[in-house]
């Protein structure tokens, strides 16, 4: 099946010709007035103009936020779940929609978006919606007469700013804690995706109180620097790369507030002998793990862009996958028959070239695609890359870096030993992969991998309630768990005595 | 500060921090003319400008532009060289994992990149790479 292009007839998508910021409950023109344009990368056309903000925009918004903030925080957490349900009811009910929506936006191909990005979206609002409920201060009796009261409290206006390579579901991992936990929200939308969101506020924007989530688009230079400078943010919140991680921290530091971080990876997906054993589904099942680095376009922090494979499997191993992964290819986003969609700009399209480019210099071997697909029709100005698959050493800079999009480096190991050598041969520590039908050599190096999510004989679930973060220079928090709620209050603490008499201190 | 420290000398000249630790390898690093003309054109928006190489997801692994002094470059940053006269600096760790490549900084048509002064110009920085000779 194939959806109609947005704003064709029968699509069920109808973009506005211009977006305005999403302050206080209403849409806000930008305080200068300018606008930019976003193009959708399926076919690298534009599509829609939006708010191209100023730290005005961003003031705006923070006294939104700050004039809500009391109110909000103060709302009994059943009614704040309820919502959170609310917000996912409405998601629901507008499930193909909204995932029409981001696969225009962000290019991946709306097979997905139907599949994972919506319905983990709608369940992670229930599960924080749950979580809320449940969630409850702590007291100690310290002696008789002494209790200490540990009383959970909103930090009252964070910062939030969203990665492109999931538009609604990275916005909403980091919406929902927040929210539920009894924030404020200013939140700034990746530049290279900032449409739809605007169609998601517009859906469930009124079911929050004025002020409580405000969407303010923009540059990151001109509109997420300066609300991430803000004094009058508790904390901020960010999903990204390196330099700008150390540069939120920096402004962080300035303000003496907690961040949130996280910052990418180089995922090792490890395959030990014994998944050649049988030919059998967990065979086909480790095989589908190694054609993973493809989801969404490896457009993935967690992207299982290094294939670790036991040489005595090497080359058995490597042809069967090399023949699976050659079954897919670049397709029309809106097809639902699609396995690879678009890069999500142009910018991304070239530094994936340059980094095959460099795999090809450094003399790793190109074992499968390695250039650039021009689909036809409308289609021949988006930004479709072929799978590709390069054998080399993990020395190699394509080994190294993360490259974000649909390139495996693959490379052969000798023993347990040096598996975790080299899949801990890394900057980063996000994702990790292990296949083996022994349980032993399962657990053992799950736990030897410095990593924060090592997907055991499984990859790429992201289900609400099993936490996610980095290691190493992969960031700061848990996100996707109860205990990102954490990442979002204060405790306070009661030091409380009911005993009747004086210390005899003084 | 352990013991074995020397005590500094007061009359030694200040260590330029924000300058890292210079790799003294200027030809590892070049620039084509058009992102030179991109950088004379924010050098006159912005004034004076410097590089940091980025690493990880997203915008990852790509150049950020800012104001020169914005961000903080720390003691383990090392500087690659200068482009257009901007200092150009890169994580201690990573510039580890990258010394055996050459770099040209180039710039292409493109939208977004954390902080960086060019996206509203509607272009992208971007690292192309060699292999050093030897």
């Amino acid at each position: 099946m194939r959806y109609a292009r947005p704003n064709t007839p029968g699509s069920k998508v109808s973009f506005e010709s211009r977006y305005e910021n999403f302050i206080g409950g209403e849409w806000v023109r930008p305080v200068r007035g300018q606008y930019f344009e976003n193009v959708t990368p399926v076919t690298g056309k534009p599509f829609c103009e939006v708010a191209r903000s100023t730290s005005e925009d961003v003031e705006r918004a923070l006294d939104a936020a700050h004039g809500a903030r009391v109110r909000w925080g103060k709302k009994p957490a059943a009614e704040r779940a309820v919502i959170l349900n609310k917000i996912a009811d409405v998601m629901e009910q507008n499930l193909e929609l909204l995932a029409v929506a981001e696969s225009w936006d962000n290019g991946k191909p709306v097979r997905e978006t139907l599949a994972a990005d919506l319905p983990l979206a709608i369940d992670h609002f229930r599960y924080f919606a749950g979580c809320l409920r449940a969630e409850e201060g702590s007291l100690a009796e310290l002696d008789e007469n002494t209790v200490a009261y540990h009383i959970k409290e909103p930090l009252g206006v964070v910062g939030q700013i969203i990665p492109w390579n999931f538009p609604l579901l990275m916005a909403t991992w980091k919406l929902a804690p927040a929210l539920a936990a009894g924030n404020c929200v200013v939140l700034k939308p990746a530049e290279q995706t900032p449409a739809s969101i605007m169609i998601w506020a517009k859906l469930v924007g009124h079911l929050l109180p004025p002020g409580v989530l405000n969407i303010v688009n923009g540059f990151g230079v001109e509109a997420g620097k300066p609300l991430a400078q803000s004094k009058r943010i508790a904390k901020v919140a960010f999903t990204g790369e390196t330099t700008t991680g150390r540069l939120i921290m920096q402004y962080a530091s300035e303000n003496i507030i907690p961040v949130t971080l996280e910052l990418g990876g180089k995922s090792p997906n490890i395959f030990f002998a014994d998944v050649l054993d049988k030919d059998d589904d967990f065979r086909q099942k480790s095989l589908e793990g190694f054609a993973m680095f493809l989801l969404n376009q490896g457009e993935v922090c967690t992207c299982p862009s290094r294939a670790l494979i036991d040489k005595k499997i090497y080359g058995a191993f490597l042809e069967l996958a090399t023949e699976r992964t050659a079954r897919v290819s670049p397709g029309d986003p809106m097809d639902t028959d699609t396995k690879l969609g678009a890069q999500a700009s142009n910018d991304q399209l070239e530094k994936i070239l340059s980094y095959i480019d460099l795999g090809k210099k450094e003399g790793a071997k190109l074992r499968l695609g390695g250039e650039r697909v021009r689909l036809a029709g409308d289609l021949a100005g988006g930004y479709y890359v072929a799978p590709t698959i390069f054998e080399g050493k993990n020395s190699m800079r394509i080994f190294q870096e993360e490259i974000f999009g649909p390139v495996v480096s693959v490379t052969s190991f000798d023993g347990f030993d040096q598996a975790i050598e080299i899949a801990n041969d890394s900057l980063y520590g996000l994702g990790a992969g292990v296949w083996t039908r022994d349980q032993q050599t399962a657990f053992r190096a799950g736990r030897a991998i410095q990593a924060g999510r090592v997907w055991t004989n499984c990859y790429h679930l992201y289900p609400a309630h099993a936490a996610f973060g980095g290691y190493k220079q992969s960031g700061i928090g848990r996100e996707n768990h109860r205990m990102m709620l954490d990442h979002y209050q204060q405790v306070k603490n009661l030091l409380v005595s009911y005993d009747p008499k004086p210390m005899g201190f003084f | 500060m352990p013991a074995s420290t020397p005590i500094p000398d007061p009359e030694a000249p200040v260590p330029d921090l924000q300058a890292g630790t210079e790799t003294g390898m200027d030809s590892t690093l070049e620039a084509t003319p058009a992102a030179l003309a991109m950088i004379a054109r924010l050098r006159g928006l912005h004034g004076p400008l410097m590089f940091h190489q980025s690493g990880g997801c997203c915008d990852g692994s790509s150049p950020m532009c800012y104001p020169a002094g914005e961000f903080r470059v720390g003691v383990r940053d090392v500087k690659l060289g200068e482009l257009g006269g901007c200092p150009y600096y890169i994580g201690g760790a990573q510039y580890e994992l990258w010394k055996h490549t050459r770099l040209t900084l180039d710039v292409v048509p493109g939208r977004g990149a954390g902080f960086s002064l060019e996206a509203p110009e509607g272009v992208r920085f971007l690292i192309r790479s060699d292999l050093c000779r030897v």
